[in-house]
């Protein structure tokens, strides 16, 4: 039997469009072509497709490429990123410092896990205390169940700190959708109604200390915490905010991870 | 090679820089490496459009490869530097996809449908949403040897999977393409 003769596999007419076929596997798969006309029309219509997509998209090669697509631009920025990020590191080193709080002294570079993390909690957060009817999807008085069923959706045992002794009172909880999967999320309200917001989900990155993350009238506290990221949202008064970190912070730290 | 099927010019073209640029010795190296990539710029926008089409979202998708492939020049070990490009582009897409699946893009069904669907533009339409209609890697897949004229090879380490699935991800793409412009031609000549 020759190479002629084998019956000419789906692959090997994909391989021959691509020009991929061994050139010893060529002539057999062009008569197979010829006594076959439905394969035929298939290589065709592959082929058409394949110009279709390149008389579509091919033009987009010819075309001038933006200024912030130059090598040069993008040499540029990232200097001029890398000299944005040291001095950002600074400011919250000497804020931190003013604030009295440099917690555990860790480093004050934030990733871009850790960002991503502030910001879906603040989303959430601006998202759900306006919420005057259904802030919560259940609501504090039945806060066992509520551990019970967010610790079973996040992956890891959670704890509802306790904030009575900066007057706040449980309002409830609700399930998120994270970075890296299901997030929990817990809402506080005050004796003039204000609210505050817990966020936990998990985080890949370092364990770090808590930082601050203003966003016009809300603000956010956040750390990580052996694997798992933690989100204090409240309003942006700096030290009611801190305060009730601390305390939530203290209670979550015992809590056992995973 | 048989046909136009093969004549990728612009890849021709990137492909015998990155050769060039191999020859390069000492002092050289650095420079070929840049040239290498300032090269292979219009096909990654030309790769990177066809695979979000969206302009914006391509050329972003573009910058953070550049921006990663000078960041990470001491990792690349020679070889071509055009492969290594759509290897950062392609894992950054599916990075990007995998954020965006946690806040959905709403998109109207429906919406600019058959009008459009006639002319000129009827063809390049028409891809665009058999294109749509893939499985992210599969699109990737088809794109990478179809448009930018990567090797099965070459394909299968930018996606990081044997050769053996890169093949049956180009007959998927095919096969589905070929079922959605079947199904959907008919349809929208009825409305029309």
């Amino acid at each position: 039997m020759t190479d002629r003769d084998l019956p000419v596999a789906e692959d090997e007419l994909h391989a021959y469009v691509d020009g991929e076929l061994p050139p010893d596997r060529l002539a057999a798969v062009e008569a197979w072509l010829s006594t076959h006309p439905q394969d035929m029309a298939r290589v065709a219509a592959w082929r058409s497709l394949a110009d279709a997509i390149r008389a579509r998209y091919g033009v987009v090669a010819t075309e001038r490429v933006p200024a912030r697509l130059s090598l040069r631009q993008i040499e540029r920025a990232g200097r001029s990123w890398r000299g944005i990020a040291a001095a950002a590191a600074v400011v919250a080193f000497l804020v931190g410092g003013l604030a009295g709080w440099m917690a555990r002294g860790a480093s004050a570079a934030v990733s871009g896990a850790a960002a991503t993390l502030t910001t879906d909690a603040l989303d959430a957060h601006k998202l759900y205390v306006v919420e005057v009817r259904h802030p919560v999807e259940v609501p504090g008085s039945e806060s066992a169940h509520l551990t019970q069923w967010l610790s079973k959706r996040v992956g890891y045992e959670l704890r509802i700190p306790d904030l009575e002794k900066v007057g706040l009172k449980l309002v409830g909880g609700r399930l998120l959708p994270g970075p890296h999967g299901a997030a929990a999320f817990f809402m506080y309200e005050g004796k003039s109604g204000e609210r505050f917001t817990l966020y936990s989900t998990r985080a890949d990155g370092p364990d770090t200390a808590l930082r601050y993350n203003a966003a016009g009238p809300v603000a956010a506290l956040s750390w990580a915490d052996g694997a798992v990221g933690y989100v204090v949202s409240g309003e942006a008064d700096r030290d009611r905010l801190h305060r009730v970190a601390e305390i939530a912070y203290a209670q979550l730290e015992r809590a056992p991870a995973r | 090679m048989a046909g136009p099927v093969f004549d990728f010019s612009t890849a021709a073209a990137s492909r015998t820089t990155g050769a060039m640029a191999g020859k390069d010795f000492g002092n050289g190296r650095l420079n070929s490496f840049r040239n290498g990539v300032e090269a292979a710029i219009p096909a990654l926008r030309r790769y990177a459009r066809a695979l979000t089409r969206n302009s914006e979202t391509a050329d972003d998708l573009v910058q953070d490869t550049l921006v990663r492939a000078l960041r990470s020049e001491h990792l690349f070990h020679g070889g071509d530097v055009r492969a290594w490009l759509y290897t950062i582009l392609t894992n950054l897409n599916r990075n990007r996809l995998r954020s965006l699946a946690r806040r959905p893009v709403m998109t109207l069904i429906g919406e600019d449908d058959a009008p459009d669907m006639s002319g000129p533009e009827a063809g390049s339409r028409d891809i665009e949403r058999a294109l749509a209609s893939l499985v992210d890697d599969q699109r990737a897949a088809l794109l990478l040897v179809v448009l930018e004229g990567l090797t099965y090879r070459e394909v299968a380490e930018a996606q990081g999977v044997p050769v053996g699935t890169v093949m049956s991800r180009l007959a998927r793409a095919r096969a589905q393409i070929r079922a959605y412009l079947d199904g959907e031609r008919p349809a929208l000549r009825r409305i029309k």
